[in-house]
């Protein structure tokens, strides 16, 4: 049923470069969710936008612009987040960023299309040049993620045990926001900075609400972001619909089914709830 | 009695004012001991003074005297709160207690299996090992957090506020749970605690805080109307009832 094009050779920079992204984005949203931080996860990639804005401006590969941005904008919401409120500091963060980005952009002179493609992404429009860099910065995102697997789960689940531990809770909180910086950095040119948020979320949440096995979780999570992101490709490519439509509504849908298999379990006694009489 | 726990002199400033001058005991080995005092006593900061979070202005904290096994300390905190929707079971959080701290993903092993089955089998939740940990009860979770603290070996179990929000049941089943492992796994537990009648059938040693001092020995020496009214420094009155304490501040 779909057309066969879509796997012909134009096409196989775009389904790589997806199938990295998917792969971040399931892992660094996993811990997003977990975290709470899905707010930051909304803010360093809509804040990159300003870096790519000004990277272009500058004529340096946008990626440049974006690592630098959204890892200063990583450091800023994690050292100023201890003081005063998270959620606020994120924010300001965010407006900041975007109000550069609006003025980078409008002093460029290809305000409408650049905006709209990092905003949205391009992903049909991935060279080869751009696919080694992606994939390098996919596997370091893919190795920060790995490599503190136990610390997150600790610090996330019981940051007051963490502590007494040994295992810094602020440490950790700025460690992952620079890993979820650099994944923002190559996503964010190839599915855009408002998709790169569904696809970190939906997935995740979806995910958490199927499983308590946490190394289950982590994995259904990348599962349903890759589904998600091929199904979306080939769905665009069919109808020429845009792609965030595919992927916010994959997302959305993905967590409420994720909702309903849980209400399901435990609605049939599941795992538990099997007291002695007392 | 071999002391694994040593308070010589403690003082502790918080922002210029002083909350806690001169405070010195010893827990021992298999020993049950108990920090008692009103809320905003103080005990939460001794705690931490003993988990070395907080910095001490005077004295000194000595753990594992004599060196054995220093610094083996499994820690509750006070009021957890546990995320409903975290992907974690009650066997995931007591595994996090034995590597929790360590890099890389969790190498599966046999040991590994049967250290978080013994932990859990200790507090009686091996029940309800596979169960979201969110999803338990405040008395489940307690237990769960105690088998996490527990599963490394601690020579020092160090617990704050632990029967807070708990039931009357699940109060005296961790009680109980708490008087077994010191007697049966001879570790040292302290905890704290603004109720000191739950804890009486158990309790070795009483570490009564208030205004910023500490009296400590036996029940019966410390919670006396004389003894806290010298540490609260106004008239105190003790009233023993059916075999419960009573502490009234009088004005």
């Amino acid at each position: 049923m779909f057309s066969s094009l879509m796997f012909t050779g134009l096409m196989a920079n775009t389904w790589i470069a997806a199938t990295i992204v998917a792969v971040i984005a399931g892992m660094t949203g996993f811990f997003a969710v977990l975290r709470g931080e899905a707010f930051a996860a909304h803010a360093i990639p809509n804040g990159a936008f300003a870096g790519a804005a000004g990277a272009s401006l500058l004529g340096v590969n946008v990626i440049w612009g974006l690592a630098v941005v959204a890892i200063a904008s990583a450091l800023g919401i994690g050292a100023l987040g201890s003081k005063a409120r998270h959620d606020v500091v994120t924010a300001l963060t965010l407006v900041l960023m975007l109000g550069l980005g609006a003025l980078f952009v409008s002093i460029s002179n290809q305000y409408a299309q650049q905006a709209y493609s990092l905003l949205f992404g391009e992903v049909f429009g991935v060279s080869s040049a751009d696919v080694p860099l992606i994939a390098v910065l996919g596997v370091l995102a893919l190795a920060g993620i790995g490599l503190a697997f136990r610390p997150l789960m600790l610090t996330s689940a019981m940051p007051e045990v963490a502590e007494a531990r040994g295992v810094s809770v602020r440490g950790m909180e700025i460690y992952f926001l620079v890993v979820m910086a650099l994944a923002t950095s190559m996503t964010v040119p190839v599915v855009g900075a408002l998709l790169l948020f569904s696809l970190m979320i939906g997935p995740a949440a979806a995910a958490r609400s199927i499983t308590a096995r946490p190394g289950l979780a982590l994995a259904l999570s990348v599962a349903i972001a890759l589904i998600t992101v091929w199904l979306s490709i080939a769905l665009s490519y069919q109808t020429n619909w845009p792609l965030g439509f595919f992927v916010g509504v994959g997302g959305a849908l993905f967590y409420l089914a994720g909702l309903a298999a849980r209400g399901l379990a435990g609605l049939g006694g599941g795992t538990r709830r099997v007291h002695p009489a007392a | 009695m071999f002391p694994l726990l040593q308070l010589d002199g403690v003082g502790v400033r918080l922002g210029g004012r002083q909350v806690l001058s001169d405070v010195s005991f010893t827990v021992g080995k298999g020993e049950f001991a108990a920090i008692i005092g009103p809320n905003g006593a103080g005990k939460t900061t001794l705690i931490r003074v003993i988990l070395g979070l907080r910095p001490t202005s005077a004295g000194r904290v000595i753990k594992g005297v004599n060196g054995a096994g220093a610094g083996r300390v499994g820690y509750v905190p006070q009021k957890i709160v546990i995320d409903s929707d975290i992907p974690l079971r009650a066997w995931d959080v007591v595994a996090l207690g034995l590597d929790g701290h360590k890099l890389g993903f969790p190498f599966p092993s046999r040991r590994r299996r049967e250290q978080v089955e013994q932990a859990l089998q200790d507090v009686g939740a091996l029940g309800y090992a596979d169960a979201r940990v969110g999803e338990l009860s405040g008395g489940e979770q307690q237990r769960v957090l105690i088998a996490h603290a527990l599963v490394s070996r601690p020579q020092l179990l160090l617990l704050d506020e632990p029967l807070a929000n708990l039931d009357l049941r699940s109060e005296q089943e961790i009680v109980t749970l708490l008087g077994k492992l010191a007697r049966e796994h001879e570790i040292a537990v302290l905890l704290s605690a603004h109720d000191m009648n739950p804890l009486l059938p158990v309790m070795d040693r009483i570490i009564y805080v208030a205004n910023g001092k500490v009296a400590t020995g036996s029940t019966d020496e410390v919670v006396t109307s004389e003894g806290l009214t010298r540490l609260y420094g106004h008239p105190v009155d003790v009233l023993r009832v059916r075999g419960r304490v009573v502490v009234v501040a009088g004005d």
